[in-house]
Parts: structure tokens; sequence; C-alpha cells
């Protein structure tokens, strides 16, 4: 199963599914950083509205994309965590430490907007 | 029907051997859950508790089985969830239910995690046989 991802203006939008198994996870870690450097993307927002379970493997999995995306200079910002899901995540003792969240997609294009500025302020 | 044990013979069994069945076999249980009416937040709990159970039995056992099923506590209906396999086994059960244990690769919060995301949590395992994690959630 492939992921989405759609180019607006210097960021990255990916939507993820929700039956991802997690050989369908790392490949979209590879392809999302490919297309980073490729498009030398500044941010990228990973929209997670659709996932029903975040479990410790696609947690670490998008922590170790947000991670890595930062080291190619660019931000990651996670959006959509489904109050259940974060529930679930908090109580497996999942806290995704130093990766960025919000709450939308807007809020997320928000912050990278926020983000880019400054940096290049 | 319910059985001598106050279950339901009815049981959803997926048999785990790759990362695909993890994603089935949390579907079928969160698809129990909604249909014993439990809460979209408990149904997420229980979803993703078999997650981390058949992802433990894909990292080291190779492969085993899911068996979900219905259960009744009293008056309250309940899920009950078994995760076994006939692998290599836990050599030191207490050390695997202490957060931040792993032996296959730094997740280390399977099983406590587990744990708290149920109400019952009971595990027997022997070394060169296999384990069965068994875990159980009420409804309020």
């Amino acid at each position: 199963m492939e992921v989405p991802i759609l180019k607006q203006g210097s960021f990255l939008i990916a939507t993820v599914q929700a039956a991802l198994s997690d050989a369908d996870l790392l490949q979209f870690r590879s392809a999302l950083i490919q297309y980073v450097v490729r498009s030398r993307s500044q941010g990228v927002i990973l929209d997670v509205t659709d996932l029903d379970v975040l479990d410790s493997f696609a947690s670490r999995t998008i922590r170790e994309i947000s991670l890595m995306i930062r080291l190619r200079g660019a931000e990651t910002v996670i959006v959509g965590i489904q109050p259940e899901v974060a529930f679930a995540m908090v109580q497996l003792g999942l806290t995704m430490e130093g990766v960025a969240t919000a709450l939308d997609l807007d809020e997320g294009l928000q912050y990278l907007n926020h983000r880019s500025k400054t940096a290049t302020s | 029907m319910i059985g001598a044990m106050g279950t339901s013979l009815d049981e959803i069994r997926v048999s785990i051997l790759s990362d695909q069945d993890i994603v089935a076999a949390r579907q079928q249980g969160r698809a129990l859950a909604v249909r014993l009416e439990f809460s979209p937040g408990d149904s997420t709990l229980i979803a993703t508790a078999i997650s981390e159970l058949a992802r433990n039995i894909v990292s080291y056992a190779r492969h085993g089985e899911i068996r979900i099923r219905s259960a009744q506590n009293g008056e309250r209906p309940g899920i009950i969830i078994v995760a076994l396999d006939d692998g290599p086994g836990i050599r030191d059960i207490r050390q695997a239910m202490r957060d931040g244990f792993s032996t296959s690769g730094g997740m280390g919060l399977g099983l406590p995690g587990v744990r708290r995301l149920m109400d019952d949590f009971d595990i027997v395992s022997e070394q060169g046989k296999g384990t069965t994690v068994t875990v159980k959630k009420w409804k309020l």
C-alpha cells in the first residue's frame, strides 16, 4: 500500500492510511526521505488522521522519519493524532519526544510557515 | 452460546506469520470490540494491545496465533485475547515485564505496555516450548 505524498510550495504533505503494515511503513519512510531530498523541501506534514492504531513500531518509525528529516535541515510535524490513539499511546509509554505535533493540517501548515519565517529572518 | 467457563464458544483465530497479519489481528479485535459495544477509546486500547502482542510473536517467535473471543464476568461483558506461540519462550518473565526491557532491538515497551492497556494480564512461558499471554478487558 502506497502513501500519497503531495507537494505544496516548499512543503510536503503525506497522508498515512489506516491499514499500513510494518513493511509499508518502512517503504514509506524511504520514499518520503528521498522525496524530501529530491524536492529540497523545508517541511513535511505527516497526516495520521486515518490511523486507528499507533503502536510501538509505528510510533518509533514516525519518530525516526522526523529525526532523519531534521538532519536534512527540514522540519516535520505530525498532525491529526486521534484522541483515542493519543490515550493508547500514552498508556503504552510512547511519547514521541522531540517530534512536533499539531491538531490538523491547517495548524501544521501554520507551524511550518512560522518555522521557515523565523529560520530565514 | 456460553461455554462452561462463561466464555463465548465463537472464537476468532488469526494466525500470525508476518507483519501483515498484525494488521489483520488488530482489525478483527477492533471489530469484535465494536460489536460488543466497547467505547471508541476502549476499542482503540484493545486494538493497540493486540498489535503489540502480535508484534511480539513476529519479533520473537516468528509464528503463532491470536485468539479473540467475548466473555462474561458476572454482569460485565468483556473481551479476551490470547496470544500464543511455540517460540523460544521468555527466560526471565519478571525482567520482560519491566519497562524498557527488550531483546530484539529496542522497543522494550511490549508487555508492560500491554498490561497497562488492559484490565487483566496473564503470561505463561516455558523455555523451548513457547509463550501464552492472556489479556482481558471488561466493559465499564
